[in-house]
């Protein structure tokens, strides 16, 4: 225990101001204040509460004052009674501001027409230095015995000044002891080695404060939900399409899916279209013609869209505007087998529209997609196997609007209910696939294919 | 998605009853609308201009309802209500009739001069007689042609219809096409005559009309109809005369659509006329009138044709899902304005498609009605028996099990945009546009968009710059696809799966982004070492520091580079520290 520390126990049952212990010791105060600390971090020896109180004290003017006396009285006492020259007078340190307090005090009267030049002479006897005496109160810590009006006025003369100061009000801790045991912070090798810790007192952790972060990387929170989504379609047997192909012609993006050339999303206002390179070259040419025989005639028991289809517009590159696209391909390549097998297939990945950026819109977003192609799927199948896909990611609720998309019929808007916001949201596009789009890839008849897709971000928006 | 706005109290008078806003809601879900937002015309004036505008405008509540972009025979009020009547079955369709004019008279006839193949060759008419308007049924009405102009039309280019009061021009009618400067009438709203030339300039600033000039606006002969006296009908696509307006007081209507896509142009005649002869003396018919070609054959319009298809009861079963009787499968159909009937064969059901309906091209469309009348929430939902085994793409099987391990070495994982500015992938990083083999962007809106990124490494950069107030160091990875010219596809360029990371610190710390290299390969089970391994040595390449960068060969093929930032790099994103790369192709490790 250093001598601070046991001074700063309290000496009392009742417990003591650690100001009035420093004044008993005669120390300073922050000896005192840094010897409180030291024992607090010992545990329940003593327990201190801070408080602030204010007090007067005096300025380094104020003490210059209790020491040597107030400006006007040492002009005073400097006068002899023969009186002094003024211009002698103000030479002395205290002289200007002496000179004029003695004069307005009456202790002394100026003599202007003094043969020798202005000359100053004592008016009284003696003179009682309340100033000083005020000050010394204050140094004593007295300043209660003076009014108010005084301290202000000493305050104004700038030999007071007021001060807040912050103190303990110390009491004896649940543990409180006259002698202390260091308390070790941590356990050491040493301590493990020589046993030395079952002597030892350890310092209390403060259980409130947060621990340091892990030196540790971390993954996207998007793309984590990708990883989700991507588990539940493997789970459900799906296989993942090679959707690593930004870069589409129409005839893939738009024109294998029977949509028509004339349709908006077709517009430069909406599909970012590729200066370079700007056309495909290769495609399949017995299907290119099928398709362009259902566009322009129809067939496969459509009346078709009756208008001019142009191998031009099926050329343009563009960015994919849905993954769909690739579906298209792999729907494809799955007629050119030599007999038909069922098959599951899904994407996630990355699709662009011509958008300007802001708060609600992405020039490039993810699109979750899932197909399935097999003999005889039903619209309730695809209600079912949505049903199981959003129930593995906590949705349960589920119902479906009728909507349009130019490449199924029927098709669904999939809406869940949110209990967050207590309303049904929209969640999803569903459909199956139009004979009009199948027919032509040489798939047969009786296949039916169902898919629906949905945007990953628009999916964390509302359900993360 | 087109969107009607009907007026809520004539919208419950029409269809005979009252709905609360949520019932009224639940029937168009079911139908398949949606009711979009309830407002009012004060409302939408107090949002889009502010109150003061708004003042005195009308409080009478507005239903903004979506349309499915291919029902162009629920755009108007009428037709709305006659879906919704039908569907509740309120209401039996209506059949709509061609008739011949009353008197015996001969019809109306408009004659296609052959000037008008090289700019807008097609037209077809038609007349609605004895039509009684109220204000409310001619806003309908002119708002219905807006409303096809913007969806079937295509903004008027593929089809641009105009209205004429029959009794203020005669016949025969002359659609061709002249120069602009012969072409000279009053149009719609204006004191005076202009050429068509002035008018072009004249509607340069006219906020509506602006959007239609260019379709015409470089032709060397602009389309124009006169009737019989040289009275100009219309200038199509974009203004009609002010002779031959129609007002609340015309009782017959000549209706011309004149086209580039013929099929379109006589959906749209449909439309309107089946949508307005409602108001006609005799109920759904329309007078018939007559287009000669420039080659003399001549039609009759509007077709008004309904077409019979026949389909089994079994077929509609097996597609939904469903097991109705044929019966009742025709009653379902019925509501949905397909009227139908069992033909005795089996399960047959003989359906016939109305002109309203020109979204039915197939039997799929059929089969979807069914659905919908039956309710696509009363449908069973059953899980199919497909047996598949599921397969991950081997290069993101592979991107998975990387950026795993990337995290745990502790770096962390960015998303950046696939799109960015020629900028960001050339100048910024010391390289010239030409050697990137980038793919550009015909019509970007912005300049963030001009071309398909060739390197991850702006996107990481822009990822640091925005993150610059995180403590030190920034450890940053992307693995993901960039895109490159590659004349051995078919669209000509192919994706590239690429992983860049990044180190930001106060010093470059090249040892910590070579040792994350180390990582890679020991993961990918590649030892270092010349031949069979990986190994890293000195190169060039002006985005790297001279004398600090290093090209990266695994199994003596280059697969990327590794090095110190070149410092005007750094700054021309915005960073002010060292800053040390690598950037690897991964697909040879497939």
């Amino acid at each position: 225990v250093s001598p601070s520390e046991r001074k700063a126990s309290p000496k009392v049952d009742g417990g003591t101001d650690s100001q009035d212990v420093a004044a008993d010791l005669g120390v300073d105060h922050q000896v005192i204040v840094g010897a409180v600390k030291s024992l607090q971090a010992l545990g329940e020896v003593i327990s201190a509460e801070q408080k602030s109180s204010r007090h007067w004290e005096l300025t380094g003017e104020g003490r210059e004052i209790a020491e040597q006396g107030s400006h006007e009285a040492r002009v005073f006492n400097a006068i002899p009674d023969e009186g002094l020259p003024q211009n002698q007078l103000m030479k002395m340190p205290s002289g200007k501001v002496g000179f004029s307090k003695a004069m307005s005090n009456k202790w002394i009267r100026l003599d202007k027409a003094h043969e020798g030049g202005p000359r100053v002479f004592k008016t009284v006897e003696a003179i009682e230095d309340t100033v000083r005496d005020k000050l010394q109160l204050v140094q004593k810590g007295q300043s209660a015995k003076l009014e108010d009006k005084e301290k202000n006025e000493l305050k104004k003369r700038k030999l007071l000044s007021e001060v807040t100061v912050k103190s303990y009000w110390i009491t004896k801790g649940s543990s409180f002891s006259t002698t202390i045991t260091k308390q070790e912070t941590e356990l050491t090798p040493e301590m493990i080695a020589s046993g030395s810790w079952k002597e030892k007192k350890f310092k209390p952790y403060n259980f409130e404060a947060m621990g340091v972060a892990p030196d540790c990387g971390h993954l996207h929170p998007l793309m984590k939900v990708r990883t989700q989504f991507r588990q539940i379609f493997l789970e459900m047997g799906f296989t993942e399409m090679p959707t690593n192909n930004f870069i589409e012609s129409s005839f893939w993006n738009f024109d294998s899916l029977f949509q028509p050339q004339q349709h908006p999303a077709r517009d430069q206002h909406d599909t970012f279209f590729i200066s370079d390179p700007a056309l495909a070259h290769e495609f399949p040419q017995d299907y290119l013609e099928r398709v362009k025989k259902v566009h322009s005639e129809g067939g496969y028991g459509s009346q078709g869209y009756k208008y001019d289809w142009k191998i031009e517009e099926a050329q343009k590159n563009l960015l994919r505007t849905h993954t769909t696209a690739v579906s298209a391909r792999m729907l494809y390549k799955l007629a050119q087998q030599e007999k038909f097998t069922p098959v599951k297939y899904f994407s996630i990945d990355r699709v662009f529209r011509n958008e300007t950026l802001d708060a609600t819109h992405l020039a490039e977003f993810h699109q979750i997609e899932g197909v399935v192609a097999d003999y005889g799927l039903t619209l309730g199948n695809l209600m079912g196997i949505l049903h199981q896909f959003f129930t593995k990611l906590g949705i349960t609720k589920l119902r479906f609007k009728p909507a349009y998309n130019p490449y199924t019929e029927p098709s669904m808007e999939v809406f869940s209910y949110h209990e967050g916001l207590k309303k049904w949201v929209e969640v999803g596009n569903s459909g199956v696939f139009r004979p009009e789009m199948l027919l032509p890839m040489g798939l047969p008849e009786g296949v039916s294919v169902i898919a629906w897709g949905l945007s990953l971000e628009r999916y964390v928006d509302t359900h993360t | 998605m087109p969107t009607v706005s009907v007026k809520r109290d004539l919208l419950f008078e029409a269809l005979g009853q009252k709905y609360t806003d949520e019932e009224f809601d639940e029937l168009c879900f079911e139908f398949g609308l949606e009711l979009d937002e309830i407002t009012s015309e004060k409302e939408i004036l107090i949002r889009e201009q502010g109150g003061e505008k708004a003042e005195g405008a009308s409080d009478v509540v507005l239903y903004k309802i979506d349309v499915p972009a291919n029902r162009y025979d629920l755009l108007c009020l009428e037709g709305l209500v006659r879906g919704l009547q039908v569907f509740k079955e309120k209401l039996e369709a209506p059949r709509y009739k061609r008739v011949s004019p009353a008197d015996g008279g001969e019809p109306q006839r408009l004659v296609i001069t052959e000037e008008t193949a090289s700019v807008r060759p097609h037209a077809v008419a038609a007349v609605l007689r004895n039509i009684t308007f109220t204000q409310e049924r001619y806003e309908s009405f002119i708002e219905l042609q807006e409303k096809l102009h913007q969806n079937i039309c295509r903004k008027r280019t593929l089809v641009a219809i105009g209205t004429h009061d029959l009794d203020t021009i005669s016949g025969p009618f002359t659609y061709t096409a002249k120069p602009p400067g012969e072409i000279r009438f009053k149009p719609l709203s204006q004191s005076r005559e202009y050429t068509a030339a002035e008018l072009m300039s004249l509607y340069k600033t006219d906020s509506h009309l602006r959007h239609y000039l260019h379709i015409i606006e470089n032709e060397p002969l602009y389309p124009i109809i006169y009737d019989s006296n040289g009275i100009v009908l219309s200038m199509p696509p974009i203004i009609n005369g002010d002779h031959s307006k129609i007002s609340l007081n015309t009782k017959n209507i000549f209706i011309e659509c004149t086209a580039t896509d013929l099929t379109k142009a006589k959906i749209t005649l449909d439309m309107v006329v089946t949508m307005f002869s409602v108001y006609c003396d005799e109920p759904f018919t329309v007078e018939e009138a007559e287009v000669v070609y420039p080659d003399g054959r001549l039609s009759v319009y509007p077709e008004l044709a309904y077409r019979t298809e026949t389909l089994s009861g079994d077929f509609i079963n097996k597609r939904v899902g469903i097991n109705e009787s044929a019966e009742s499968i025709a009653q379902l159909l019925t509501r949905m304005c397909l009227r139908s009937e069992v033909s005795g064969e089996g399960d047959l059901i003989q359906v016939e498609i109305p002109p309203t309906r020109a979204d039915v091209i197939h039997a799929c469309d059929i089969m979807e009605d069914a659905a919908i009348a039956y309710g696509f929430n009363n449908i069973v939902r059953s899980t199919p028996r497909t047996y598949t085994v599921a397969n991950q793409l081997p290069v993101n099987k592979l991107t998975e099990l990387l950026r795993q391990d990337l995290t745990a070495a502790g770096f962390t994982e960015a998303l950046t945009f696939a799109l960015c500015s020629e900028e960001d992938i050339a100048d910024k990083l010391r390289k010239n546009i030409t050697e990137t083999r980038a793919v550009h962007i015909s019509n970007p809106k912005t300049a963030d968009f001009q071309v398909a990124r060739t390197s991850l490494l702006p996107g990481l950069l822009k990822t640091i710059a925005a993150n610059r107030k995180m403590p030190l160091p920034l450890k940053l990875f992307e693995i993901s696809d960039v895109v490159l010219k590659d004349e051995t596809k078919d669209v000509g360029a192919r994706n590239n799966r690429r992983l860049c990371a990044v180190y930001y610190n106060k010093s470059p710390g090249f040892e910590v982004i070579h040792g994350l290299l180390d990582r890679v390969m020991q993961l990918l089970d590649v030892k270092p070492g010349r031949n069979q391994g990986y190994h890293i040595q000195a190169a060039e390449d002006s985005t790297f520091f001279p004398g600090r960068c290093a090209e990266i060969f695994s199994c003596g093929k280059s697969i990327g580079h590794l090095g110190v930032l070149h410092p005007d790099v750094i700054s021309r994103f915005e960073l002010t520290m060292p800053c040390s790369a690598i950037d690897i192709d991964i697909e040879p490790f497939l």
